[in-house]
């Protein structure tokens, strides 16, 4: 008699804990032939606001540590994620349909994505901060620093768009609340697990699977999340009503991004767009 | 208290500036009369009728988006930077030549002081042109791309009418877009009389037009099908339906808004230093600064001591002529301004802080608020939390640099920030702590072309100033594969 296999149950990703959804929901999420793979939780307005207020907490802490120290707890996601590169491989298989060889190119590119990014915190500043020459005896530098907390909507592509969305938030010291793919949530889970093995503090990212339509728009309103990433967001209505939302408190909108190519490098505008400039000034005197 | 600093009126002549009765709109490098109605600009400090100005409809507002566009397809996106840049350069050296000018009318339009428009608002203006004409054919070194978005519509305020306006059109002009802005409806003239120097620097037609009017005049420019870019300065309120109006749109914004900053003084700042600083933070252009130190957070061990200095220092203030070159604080900008800063003023009695005036005689006509300062404030009070835009000062105190900080970031505001202490290592970590896009230590309100300007959370987003003002007005890289 074969074994019976212990499935894992998938929860959320709130505060560094895995909980289940408050609202008690789950709905189905069946492979690329329509059998089922799991039960995933079913965020709620609750959940997201439970996810806003763990990432507020997360942010003086992580924003507050050196960008060196943000570089290795990134660069070890990426060591974690190299370790557990079958089960992603199975994962992305399952739930795309896809062939071996296009989940191993996603799980490779997402690895050597969070690498790269890795490499950016300690670098990002000398690259758009400024020296800047005011025309009088003053001391005059800017800087770059995150925005807060940023909600995100992932695109499609469980692992490698995820990635290439949470990444550069995580690396310039944001946290995030980002609601998963809706049609393909697992993988997104599973991130959640390397990223509480890999020393990245509860609360910086936070993971929330459901309906996109649903949770999106509550985060879109919260008067307490500073920027708002649209990349997966399809529907170019909903889009709109996000954007509009997100003016109450002047959210920072990343508009969505529908014909992305997750292979290609990217450029530093997913940083930039959530950094803001600090510039302070000085007088030079003895 | 007598006043010991007696001077005799010391007036700057108004014969260098030349106010017609009337002005009409400025599209494709020639003035038209526009088809809406008019609307008349007052001198706030006498509240004389200085010329009727024309309200740009709707199809004024097309006509002079249509004007920037032909001009951004046929000529100025097809010019090499280095020829934008002469452009730019002879714009610069013409608001030197006409310096004088510009500040007279600045000042009588406004009701600023006249040693500040013509010390610091025309001076800085000409040396953004100059600063932002370099650009023009180094953008490749920028790190922004070289591609200019189109046509840029602009919409700015009243407290700084030329400074925002340069703030606005020199970086659009010198990577390459085309503008339509539109002045504030209460100081619209050296917007117009910039026109004019367009026209003398034979900037081709419809680089740059002005179109005067109010908010629906606005409204027109910013949800404009055929504008690429919305840049604006202003309100919070404003700022919010600009965001709205732009959703689900291509168009780029920057907006640069409201600020409640906190001026922040330690028990070892030097004190005198810092009450000049607490002076000018407040009481700098009336108050009607977005980045005014309105909110001053004193260490409590020397609140008593401060407060003593500045009153006594307050004393001094000479408020009066906009044109009299003694004048310290003019005239408010206009009578709704003064209504609003006179209520929230009220509301601040009302809820319970102590109101101090500097004793000073007002004139009879005009609009004026006499310098203010408010203690016992507490944060939840009105006017700890609102944008006053005017010179009232709530002061809160403080024991502990945490608490300082806690107490300052304690708004939705972030646009600025101050710090005074003698202590290197505080003023940095005081800088890193503090949430705002500006910090000044040991100094306040300073401004530089080089130096980038503009807030985080509702202060808006974006900067204006220095190679960051640059990004605003370019095509994003394209990266990531983004298609």
């Amino acid at each position: 008699m074969s074994r019976i296999d212990v499935r894992k149950t998938y929860k959320l990703y709130i505060g560094g804990q895995f909980p289940r959804s408050e609202s008690g929901r789950s709905y189905v999420v069946n492979d690329a032939r329509g059998k089922l793979l799991a039960n995933a939780a079913q965020a709620s307005r609750k959940d997201a606001r439970d996810a806003v207020v763990a990432a507020r907490a997360a942010f003086g802490g992580w924003s507050g540590r050196t960008a060196y120290n943000r570089a290795q707890v990134v660069y070890r996601i990426a060591e974690v994620l190299e370790g557990r590169r079958e089960q992603f491989e199975a994962e992305i298989r399952a739930s795309e349909g896809v062939s071996p060889a296009k989940a191993r190119a996603a799980v490779d590119a997402a690895i050597d994505r969070l690498v790269w990014y890795a490499g950016w915190a300690d670098k990002i500043t000398q690259v758009v901060g400024n020296a800047n020459p005011v025309a009088g005896p003053y001391f005059n530098l800017s800087t770059p620093e995150p925005s807060g907390v940023i909600a995100v909507v992932a695109p499609r592509g469980p692992l490698l768009g995820l990635v290439s969305v949470v990444a550069p938030l995580v690396v310039t010291g944001n946290t995030v609340v980002v609601i998963a793919s809706e049609d393909h949530p697992l993988p997104a889970i599973t991130l959640g697990e390397v990223m509480a093995t890999s020393d990245l503090p509860g609360g910086v990212v936070n993971v929330l699977t459901g309906s996109q339509a649903e949770i999106a728009p509550w985060l879109a309103s919260h008067m307490d999340v500073n920027g708002i990433d649209l990349t997966g967001v399809e529907d170019a209505e909903l889009a709109t009503e996000l954007e509009v939302a997100a003016a109450d408190n002047l959210k920072r909108v990343r508009r969505p991004a529908p014909d992305t190519d997750w292979l290609a490098e990217p450029g530093l505008d997913r940083m930039t767009q959530f950094l803001e400039t600090k510039t302070v000034w000085h007088p030079i005197g003895v | 208290m007598s006043n010991v600093f007696e001077y005799a009126p010391a007036p700057e002549s108004r014969a260098v500036v030349d106010i017609k009765p009337s002005y009409g709109l400025f599209i494709n490098g020639e003035f038209t009369d526009g088809r809406g109605t008019s609307f008349k600009t007052v001198n706030p400090a006498t509240e004389e009728v200085l010329a009727e100005v024309a309200e740009a409809s709707d199809t004024d507002v097309d006509e002079a988006v249509k004007a920037a566009r032909r001009a951004y397809t046929r000529v100025w996106s097809r010019m090499s930077g280095a020829e934008r840049a002469k452009y730019l350069y002879r714009i610069a050296r013409i608001i030197q030549e006409r310096g004088r000018e510009l500040a007279v009318l600045e000042s009588i339009d406004n009701g600023k002081p006249i040693k500040e428009s013509r010390d610091v608002d025309v001076p800085i203006v000409a040396a953004h042109f100059f600063y932002y004409a370099g650009w023009a054919d180094k953008l490749k070194y920028a790190g922004y791309g070289e591609t200019p978005l189109g046509v840029a519509g602009q919409v700015i305020p009243w407290n700084f009418p030329l400074l925002m306006l340069a703030w606005k059109i020199a970086p659009a002009l010198a990577c390459g877009n085309t503008v339509v802005l539109k002045p504030a409806e209460t100081t619209p003239l050296t917007a117009l009389l910039f026109a004019e120097i367009c026209q003398q620097a034979d900037l081709p037609p419809g680089v740059v037009n002005i179109v005067t009017g109010a908010g629906d005049t606005g409204r027109a420019i910013v949800s404009h099908p055929d504008v690429d870019k919305v840049a604006f300065t202003g309100s919070t309120e404003v700022g919010k339906a600009i965001a709205r109006a732009v959703a689900g749109s291509d168009k780029k914004v920057t907006l640069e808004l409201g600020g409640k900053a906190a001026n922040i003084v330690f028990d070892d700042a030097p004190l005198d230093q810092a009450v000049e600083g607490i002076v000018n933070g407040i009481f700098f252009n009336q108050g009607h600064v977005c980045c005014a130190g309105s909110r001053l957070l004193v260490q409590e061990s020397v609140a008593d001591e401060v407060m003593a200095r500045l009153k006594r220092r307050m004393a001094t203030l000479r408020v009066g002529d906009p044109l009299d070159k003694n004048t310290d604080v003019g005239a408010i900008n206009s009578a709704e301004q003064l209504a609003k800063i006179r209520e929230l003023s009220e509301i601040g009695e009302a809820e319970g802080a102590e109101r101090w005036s500097a004793p000073c005689e007002l004139p009879a006509n005009g609009y004026w608020f006499a310098p203010t300062v408010f203690t016992g404030v507490s944060q939840a009070h009105r006017i700890a939390r609102e944008e006053i835009f005017g010179p009232v000062l709530s002061v809160l105190t403080f024991r502990t640099p945490s608490e300082a900080v806690e107490k300052a970031n304690n708004t939705p505001f972030g646009l600025s920030a101050g710090v005074w202490t003698d202590k290197g290592s505080r003023i940095l970590s005081m800088a890193n702590r503090l949430r705002a896009g500006v910090v000044w230590a040991n100094t306040f309100n300073k401004f530089d072309p080089t130096s980038p300007f503009g807030g985080y959370k509702e202060s808006g987003y974006g900067r204006e100033g220095g190679r960051h003002g640059l990004e605003g007005y370019l095509k994003p890289i394209t990266t990531g594969g983004d298609r």
